[in-house]
């Protein structure tokens, strides 16, 4: 497979990290990809820690299973560094963003070692700042297009207005926030 | 003209149905395959489709509102998985001895229990003596192929049986994907008014559906149905050449993959065919020769042709989605080692039972069960032939 990116989302029931991996392969199918998003469900329940998943390629995917070694790894609730093993078979030559508000330095004590790049946001900032309410997952999916370099910044704000536009047909009011909440993000995630 | 597009597997489900615009659905939510009615559902409130769509109370309701509304000659359907399947159980089985072409949109899910919600083959599997045509997908595009062939099979006159579209609970109907999508009127063209013989509501013909038999004509109606089935694998040919003239692509009664000088094949249903395919380019950058059958059509069997795509083959893995209990293996095994046996197949046969309530499966296992048939080629043996894959022992 072509230019295969292979991203783990780690996220707890009703976070919407499964919406955001959904959101993700949207995206990318626009800029003319070949995308896979699908989630991984343990128990239904809200809090129960969830696995979301995305392929993007430059060729067909046929594959149907898991990922299990991502080049990158995004950490919607930092609950979850204590619960899941969420660098497991992570590439070094990647890099995880984790959603916090603590410093870089201290997040990456609780990483076990991993020597690739960690990157961190503080969605829940961004998201009141934009939205009013915490949604974590639309500041991590500008997070990632920017930390994974999968479109450039223009293109990926374009494609997210025109997907909001459609997604939120019934309720105009919350696409300028969610924008915000995406501008804001690409210059946050540090 | 396609469309390309990115779906869901339930998503394009749902949308080939629209595009079909049956007259009745009726249903009952279960996962995976809820999103299917429910999508639906938005479709008949906007006016999208002229379909009756009934939200009824059980899986018993929605399959007996399927057979009454095409035992009075409408278009059915119905969708669901799993326990669902369980709870119509009575239904499937009156649906085609009444030999009525509705259609069923299953999304494969494990039956309890332990209770699960993931992917397995122990639903439909445990509907295959039951009457009905089975088709399996491997991904979205098949699903959504697949359901737009639906009709024209199970209505076709030499057949007039109940047909199953199969696809992976989450890992096809939950995965966004690419895919191409038909235009609206294309579909509609291809799927053409249904037109049915028979019917309760033609004043012109009365009839009854569904009377009790005794002894001197229930066999009689056992081997019509049977008639129908024989007839089932040409209709499936005919419409999948009808279909790849409207939309280039290709279907069978199963698919060949690599075979054309394989000496070991897997033969499997559904989603992790994909991934066999991958480890097979891998296998074969090796020098390997290695082939997948993947099963299509499950009902009937092309129990035939299979033995004929798999007479070079020197060791076959028959991989199974569910357990059969009878100490040697699922059902996709038995089918295939009658099959060989009926050809004189001089191979080494092994069955594997995988994928149990969703157990992953990763390009790596498929690459460990073509290196163990490359080992039973070399031993002359093929040793154990009942398997586990990836069970934690």
């Amino acid at each position: 497979m072509g230019n295969l990116t292979e991203i783990r989302w780690h996220g707890r029931g009703g976070q919407g990290a499964k919406t955001a991996a959904l959101l993700l392969a949207d995206v990318a199918f626009q800029t003319g990809k070949y995308v896979q998003g699908f989630p991984e469900y343990g128990p239904e329940r809200m809090g129960a820690p969830i696995t979301a998943y995305n392929r993007i390629s430059d060729t067909a995917i046929r594959v149907h299973s898991n990922i299990y070694d991502p080049q990158y790894v995004v950490v919607v609730d930092e609950s979850l560094l204590e619960a899941v093993d969420v660098t497991g078979g992570l590439k070094e030559d990647g890099a995880i963003l984790i959603n916090t508000e603590r410093s870089k330095e201290e997040i990456i004590r609780h990483l076990k070692g991993y020597k690739g790049k960690v990157y961190t946001i503080d969605a829940k900032k961004v998201s009141l700042a934009t939205m009013g309410k915490y949604f974590p997952n639309t500041p991590l999916l500008a997070a990632i297009v920017k930390v994974a370099g999968i479109m450039d910044e223009e293109t990926f704000l374009r494609e997210m207005r025109a997907s909001f536009n459609h997604k939120f047909a019934s309720k105009p009011e919350v696409i300028d926030g969610n924008m915000k909440a995406l501008e804001m993000a690409l210059e946050e995630v540090q | 003209m396609a469309k390309r597009d990115r779906l869901s597997g339930n998503e394009a489900v749902a949308i080939a149905l629209r595009q079909i615009n049956p007259d009745v659905f009726p249903a009952f939510p279960i996962t995976p395959s809820t999103e299917i009615p429910q999508y639906f559902a938005s479709f008949a409130a906007n006016g999208q489709v002229d379909t009756e769509f009934i939200p009824v109370e059980s899986e018993h309701s929605s399959m007996s509102a399927a057979i009454g509304a095409s035992a009075a000659g409408a278009r059915s359907l119905t969708a669901t998985s799993s326990c669902g399947l369980a709870y119509m159980w009575e239904e499937l089985y009156i649906a085609a001895s009444n030999r009525l072409p509705l259609a069923l949109a299953l999304v494969n899910r494990a039956l309890s229990g332990p209770i699960n919600i993931n992917c397995d083959h122990s639903d439909s599997m445990g509907a295959r003596d039951a009457g009905w045509i089975q088709i399996y997908a491997e991904n979205n595009q098949e699903a959504y192929d697949n359901m737009v062939q639906a009709f024209r099979i199970s209505e076709h006159k030499d057949v007039r049986l109940p047909i199953m579209i199969c696809q992976d609970g989450f890992i096809t109907s939950h995965a966004v994907e690419n895919m191409e999508l038909l235009e609206d009127e294309d579909v509609r063209k291809f799927v053409g008014e249904y037109e049915p013989e028979n019917y309760l509501l033609n004043p012109e013909c009365p009839m009854a559906a569904g009377p009790y038999s005794v002894t001197d004509y229930y066999m009689e109606a056992k081997r019509n149905q049977a008639e129908g089935m024989r007839h089932a694998e040409k209709a499936v040919l005919d419409v999948a050449a009808e279909f790849k003239a409207l939309s280039g692509r290709e279907y069978g009664l199963f698919e060949s993959y690599r075979m054309e000088d394989a000496d070991r094949a897997v033969v499997m249903i559904g989603s992790a065919a994909g991934t066999a395919k991958d480890a097979i380019d891998r296998l074969r950058e090796r020098g390997e020769k290695a082939g997948l059958i993947k099963i299509r059509l499950f009902r009937p069997f092309p129990a035939e042709a299979i033995a004929e795509a798999l007479k070079n083959v020197k060791a076959i893995a028959v991989m199974d989605r569910a357990e059969g209990y009878t100490n040697h293996g699922g059902p996709l095994g038995a089918d295939v080692m009658a099959a060989l046996f009926r050809a004189k197949s001089p191979a080494h046969a092994i069955n594997i039972v995988y994928g149990l309530g969703g157990r992953d499966v990763r390009v790596g296992d498929i690459e460990n069960v073509f290196e163990d048939l490359n080992q039973i080629i070399k031993d002359g043996d093929a040793g154990e032939t009942y398997r586990y894959m990836g069970i934690r022992e």
